[in-house]
């Protein structure tokens, strides 16, 4: 019990020991909920990795399944997919997202309208979106192929050609969440003081000159956090794929999140748990350093 | 950057017509439509609205599914964000101001919570020995345990702007911890509270991954659910499936028709401090 000199304030003490008002015991319900369905499953995953496991018993194998894992190409391709699924979205949420936040910080007609519907499709469900965009990409009679035939270009199979499907998926999530990229930017670009603006335009600055040494330095808070953000939601990304390609066609657009859930429906939960480690080990590989470094960064501003 | 542009807004416009609004004007149309015009997916207008008969045919395919699963969905919603906001407000109360040992580690699990990717199956596992597997009371606990991080940090923030002197006050006057906590600063708390049951009502409601490990079969199913398997059983009746699409999209659109403001807040200050 610490906090003494505060807790002598605290009028009458009814036991022997100094109570703190804030009482610890204020941690222990949520601190159950979260220590047994997320701390158990996420410790105990690293042993059922190394088991052959059904749920109700489990043997244990070593490292068998990590090996299966890694000499499968279909799911080492899964990994790899995972990383430039991640780097592309979260890239071009960056580009994008600053792109729009200063368009939607500067008087521009039509301002709040534009922030509206850029932001909304953050709200809708990925499962409504990636089924609509299904459509909308079919090859032959989708809206986008038969818009871009008018213009005399033939369309690629979006989702059905294999060069192209993890691709689209990712530029359909960038539809969805570049909403949200955009809405941090523009936090970041409004907090900016107006007085830098004020001295650059007596100063004569170009636009160009604004955006390069004010804007983009000043706003670099609000870059860390858009990065971070998208590369943990891009390497843990599911539900738009699954519904979109299901990881097709072949393996072209599987990720490491929809092999843990084919591993799982075909039974295998030894491997689908090593699949997790994997994606464990690869999300905090990535975004532990990766923030250390930024917030680093931040504080040499 | 201060004179009006009025050529680079047109372009603005225009293309936010093209990019966001098409596809939302394609889900309306596609769902007035009957079944052979919607088939052929094109971006018209429907010759005859059928809007009721096919909002009609979704409420009733598979013995009223649907309604079943809005009634699910919003016991899921209602029931975890609830536990939620009360669990982390608390958590958040004594993290914001007390200094103990504990602290530092507590802090590192809300990070983690917002970062590490659950173990799927060994949830499950859990779920089954506690027999809350394929049930709505498990489900419940797991989207409260994935959803504490991100209201801990924007309570946290929240809570470090409230002057300590009024807790002080509060315990001269007699409050023990828990007239403190929900007479006193639950209260104060109302405006952020707000924002977070908005954000994290609609997170919970468009959630798919975790019905679909922890809540699997049709008497159970989730909206979100009910729409994925649509897909698969209406391929062919698309002015159907685009029908459920836009039923699904009314909670989160009333949603943000009411509170725009609060789940901007809401997602740029938890975002920041994520």
């Amino acid at each position: 019990m610490e906090a003494r000199p505060r807790t002598s304030v605290a009028g009458p003490v009814s036991s022997g020991r100094k109570k703190s008002p804030y009482s610890s015991w204020f941690y222990l319900p949520a601190a159950i909920v979260y220590a047994v369905l997320f701390l158990v499953p996420t410790v105990t995953s690293f042993y059922f990795s190394l088991t052959r496991w059904s749920i109700f018993d489990s043997q244990f194998i070593g490292f068998d399944n990590y090996v299966t894992f890694f000499r499968e190409p279909a799911l080492v391709s899964g990994l790899w997919h995972t990383v430039v699924y991640a780097v592309i979205t979260s890239g071009l949420k960056v580009v994008l997202g600053l792109g729009l936040a200063v368009l939607l910080t500067s008087q521009i007609i039509g301002r709040g309208y534009l922030r509206s519907v850029v932001f909304f499709p953050v709200l809708v469900s990925t499962i409504g979106v990636g089924l609509t965009f299904t459509i909308l990409m079919d090859p032959e009679d989708g809206l986008i192929n038969e818009s871009l035939s008018l213009l005399g270009i033939q369309g690629p199979g979006w989702l059905t050609d294999p060069s192209y499907a993890l691709l689209s998926v990712a530029l359909v999530d960038v539809w969805k969440g570049v909403g949200l990229a955009t809405l941090i930017y523009i936090a970041g670009i409004v907090s900016i003081p107006q007085e830098y603006f004020e001295a650059a335009r007596v100063d004569g600055a170009t636009a160009w000159q604004n955006f390069r040494s004010i804007v983009l330095p000043l706003a670099r808070p609000a870059t860390f956090t858009v990065i971070l953000l998208s590369l943990i939601g891009g390497l843990r990304s599911f539900d738009l794929i699954w519904a979109m390609t299901r990881g097709g066609p072949g393996f072209t657009s599987d990720v490491i999140a929809s092999v843990i859930y084919k591993q799982y429906q075909a039974g295998f939960y030894g491997l689908s748990t090593a699949g997790n480690v994997v994606l464990f080990l690869l999300v905090t590989a990535i975004i532990f350093p990766l923030s250390r470094y930024l917030n680093s960064r931040e504080v040499d501003l | 950057m201060k004179s009006r542009n009025p050529a680079l807004s047109i372009v603005a416009i225009l293309l936010s017509i093209v990019v966001f609004l098409v596809p939302f004007a394609f889900i309306l149309l596609t769902a007035a439509k009957n079944r052979q015009e919607a088939s052929r997916l094109d971006f018209t207008w429907p010759t005859q609205f059928q809007f009721v008969q096919n909002f009609v045919d979704v409420v009733q395919a598979r013995d009223y599914m649907l309604i079943i699963a809005f009634i699910n969905s919003t016991i899921l919603t209602v029931a975890s964000v609830t536990i939620m906001v009360v669990l982390a407000a608390m958590v958040a109360f004594v993290l914001q101001r007390r200094r103990t040992r504990w602290t530092g580690l507590v802090n590192f699990l809300v990070l983690s919570g917002l970062i590490i990717p659950p173990a799927v199956v060994p949830t499950i596992w859990v779920l089954q020995k506690l027999g809350l597997f394929r049930t709505m009371p498990g489900l419940i606990l797991v989207e409260v345990a994935f959803g504490l991080s991100f209201c801990i940090l924007l309570f946290r923030a929240f809570i470090a702007t409230i002057p300590r002197e009024l807790d002080e006050a509060a315990i001269i006057d007699g409050a023990g911890p828990l007239r403190l906590f929900f007479r006193v600063v639950l209260p104060l708390l109302k405006s952020v509270i707000i924002t977070c049951v908005v954000v994290q009502s609609v997170t919970v409601f468009n959630d798919f991954v975790n019905p679909l490990y922890f809540l699997p079969g049709d008497q159970n199913a989730t909206v979100q659910l009910t729409l994925y398997n649509f897909s698969s059983s209406y391929s062919t009746q698309y002015n159907l499936l685009f029908m459920d699409i836009l039923l699904i999209t009314i909670p989160p659109l009333i949603m943000f028709l009411f509170f725009n403001k609060r789940i901007v807040a809401g997602m740029t200050a938890g975002a920041i401090k994520g």
